[in-house]
């Protein structure tokens, strides 16, 4: 059922994720808390709503995540709806 | 420390809140959607990571979706082998081959890779440090050399404990298969 060949063959078709791919989906509770409490904010504040939509990746980084592609993709579609 | 918990106890706590419950979960089943990914539906390195991305996005996301906690696994290949899917009719669409997509080859490379998360959780199970050599030498590549090195061994010794942990590794896993279904069980 588990011949040693076979096991050795499949521990080889697990091979180790890039570097980061990891990180960053481990990130998403933190990411999702950041956005939830900048759009909040934005909503009721139209000056920090300008701001945020004038420079998004500022707005990320000044919040302390890391302004990923994917997440400032996030942050402009929850801005948008 | 939520290494040894099951699946189900780990979505559950991931339901509740638990940052380190969701990060031990992404690192259980990095490699496994990475593989479905890239070696099931040959998607290219940057299609494979925002699959990667979105797959664990939506499953973040939509957890509170899943039915059976203990069925996360099953849930997480589905939701990937959908969005690969969604993403080969898209560059298709951008950039038509000739290429036939072979069903029944991507089954048998899915079915291949579901054992080989089987294979995985056994190892872990397993401890270290048979999980840290095995896992050095098959999965990623490293030399004799390498693996001395860093692990502080006789690189003249490492032969004899792979062949010696690979022994124990089939043990743990012919008695799971007889203590039961291995799926969900860590």
């Amino acid at each position: 059922m588990w011949p040693e060949e076979r096991i050795a063959a499949l521990l080889n078709r697990l091979r180790p994720t890039p570097i980061g791919w990891v990180e960053a989906a481990a990130a998403l509770p933190r990411l999702r808390t950041v956005l939830d409490d900048l759009v909040a904010r934005a909503e009721t504040d139209a000056a920090l709503r300008a701001s945020v939509v004038a420079d998004l990746e500022q707005a990320l980084a000044e919040s302390g995540v890391e302004p990923t592609p994917r997440a400032v993709a996030e942050l402009r579609s929850r801005l948008e709806t | 420390m939520t290494a040894h918990l099951t699946d189900a106890q780990l979505v559950a706590r991931c339901r509740a809140g638990d940052e380190g419950a969701w990060a031990e979960l992404v690192e259980r089943f990095s490699r496994y959607v990475y593989a479905i990914a890239t070696q099931a539906f040959r998607l290219s390195e940057h299609d494979a990571e925002d699959v990667f991305q979105e797959v664990f996005t939506r499953t973040y996301t939509h957890l509170d979706r899943l039915r059976d906690d203990a069925a996360i696994r099953p849930w997480l290949a589905q939701l990937t082998r959908n969005l690969c899917l969604d993403r080969i009719r898209e560059s298709s669409r951008l950039q038509p081959t000739d290429d036939e997509f072979e069903v029944g080859a991507v089954d048998q490379t899915l079915e291949q890779l579901d054992d080989a998360l089987s294979v995985q959780e056994a190892l872990t199970q397993l401890g270290n440090p048979c999980a840290e050599l095995l896992d050095r030498f098959f999965a990623r590549d490293e030399s004799y050399k390498t693996i001395g090195d860093q692990l502080e061994l006789p690189a003249g010794t490492i032969a004899s404990r792979l062949s010696r942990c690979l022994t124990k590794l089939r043990g743990q896993l012919e008695g799971r298969n007889s203590d039961g279904p291995a799926s969900g069980v860590r």
